[in-house]
């Protein structure tokens, strides 16, 4: 089955890449903007069918690699 | 003093350490992250600067899970000396060795300059051939030196004396929390710091203020 790791920083971490985009979205005249903030996606292939099993599994990937948690928070999706 | 440097996959400045540590008085030598143990007696464990796997994922986060990774972190238990050189000083965060996290530089670029550092403790393994308080000139060369903690944790850091440099001067390139630029875990027995003092260690180089760091580690 396939599963969607989403990583974004915590509330309260600073984003400075988000406040460039920000900045860029201003400058290109979108307005009503008020924060933009920038994350990752990770697809994942896996051989596990069980979704529990899977997202147990990618859970643990996230812990001891994929997010960061000191700055990093991460959702999971299976399909 | 007995030195290993570990290189990683883009470590680039594990040659610079070497001949800081040699010229100091230290026997130094390199060990391959794919190893699983350290050469015997090894005191001091150099993780050195560099881009380790292209900084894929986060700077240091891969390096941080390598082979090598384990034995460096059984060192440190035991109360071996671990220093953390600018990408290794993002590969120990990454490893939960020292707390907080280097995030991308607040101005969004690559910065390579001098800074100003100010020695704030001299009463540790790395800098005991400072003076508590002396400000030194160090070159930089980082995209992701923004170093981060929660308040709780930078009051804990302050708190206990683990703030070892400070960017001096106004010079603080990456907009690092409360101007550090590098810390030490409790029992001051690893050091992380992004600023490269093996960059300047000899006259030809353009000074010698990096070299109190590796004379302490000899003298350790």
């Amino acid at each position: 089955m396939k599963a969607r790791v989403v990583v974004t920083l915590k509330s309260g971490v600073l984003d400075p890449q988000g406040k460039a985009i920000e900045g860029a979205l201003a400058a290109l005249g979108f307005s009503g903007v008020e924060a933009a903030r920038q994350g990752r996606v990770i697809d994942l292939d896996l051989t596990e069918t069980d979704p529990a099993a899977a997202k147990a599994r990618v859970a643990e990937m996230c812990e001891k690699l994929l997010a960061n948690t000191v700055i990093e928070s991460y959702a999971i999706e299976v399909a | 003093m007995k030195a290993a440097v570990v290189v990683f996959p883009g470590s680039n400045r594990e040659r610079d350490v070497l001949r800081a540590l040699t010229l100091s008085g230290s026997e130094a030598s390199t060990v391959w992250h794919a190893e699983t143990v350290l050469p015997e007696g090894v005191d001091l464990v150099v993780l050195p600067g560099g881009f380790s796997y292209g900084d894929y994922l986060r700077s240091g986060a891969i390096a941080a899970r390598a082979p090598i990774m384990a034995a460096v972190r059984r060192h440190a238990q035991r109360g071996g000396l671990l220093l953390g050189i600018c990408n290794g000083f993002q590969i120990l965060t990454e490893a939960g060795l020292l707390p907080g996290a280097l995030m991308r530089n607040a101005g969004l670029t690559f910065v390579c300059r001098e800074v100003k550092l100010a020695v704030e403790r001299a009463d540790t393994p790395f800098t005991a051939h400072y003076q508590a308080g002396q400000v030194i000139r160090c070159p930089v060369a980082h995209h992701d030196g923004n170093y981060f903690a929660d308040t709780a944790t930078l009051d804990r850091l302050e708190g206990e004396g683990q703030v070892v440099f400070r960017y001096a001067e106004g010079t603080n390139p990456n907009g690092s929390a409360r101007d550090i630029a590098g810390i030490c875990s409790a029992n001051r027995k690893v050091l992380g710091l992004m600023p490269h003092p093996e960059n300047l260690v000899e006259e030809i180089a353009g000074g010698t203020d990096g070299r109190p760091m590796f004379e302490s580690l000899a003298a350790a």
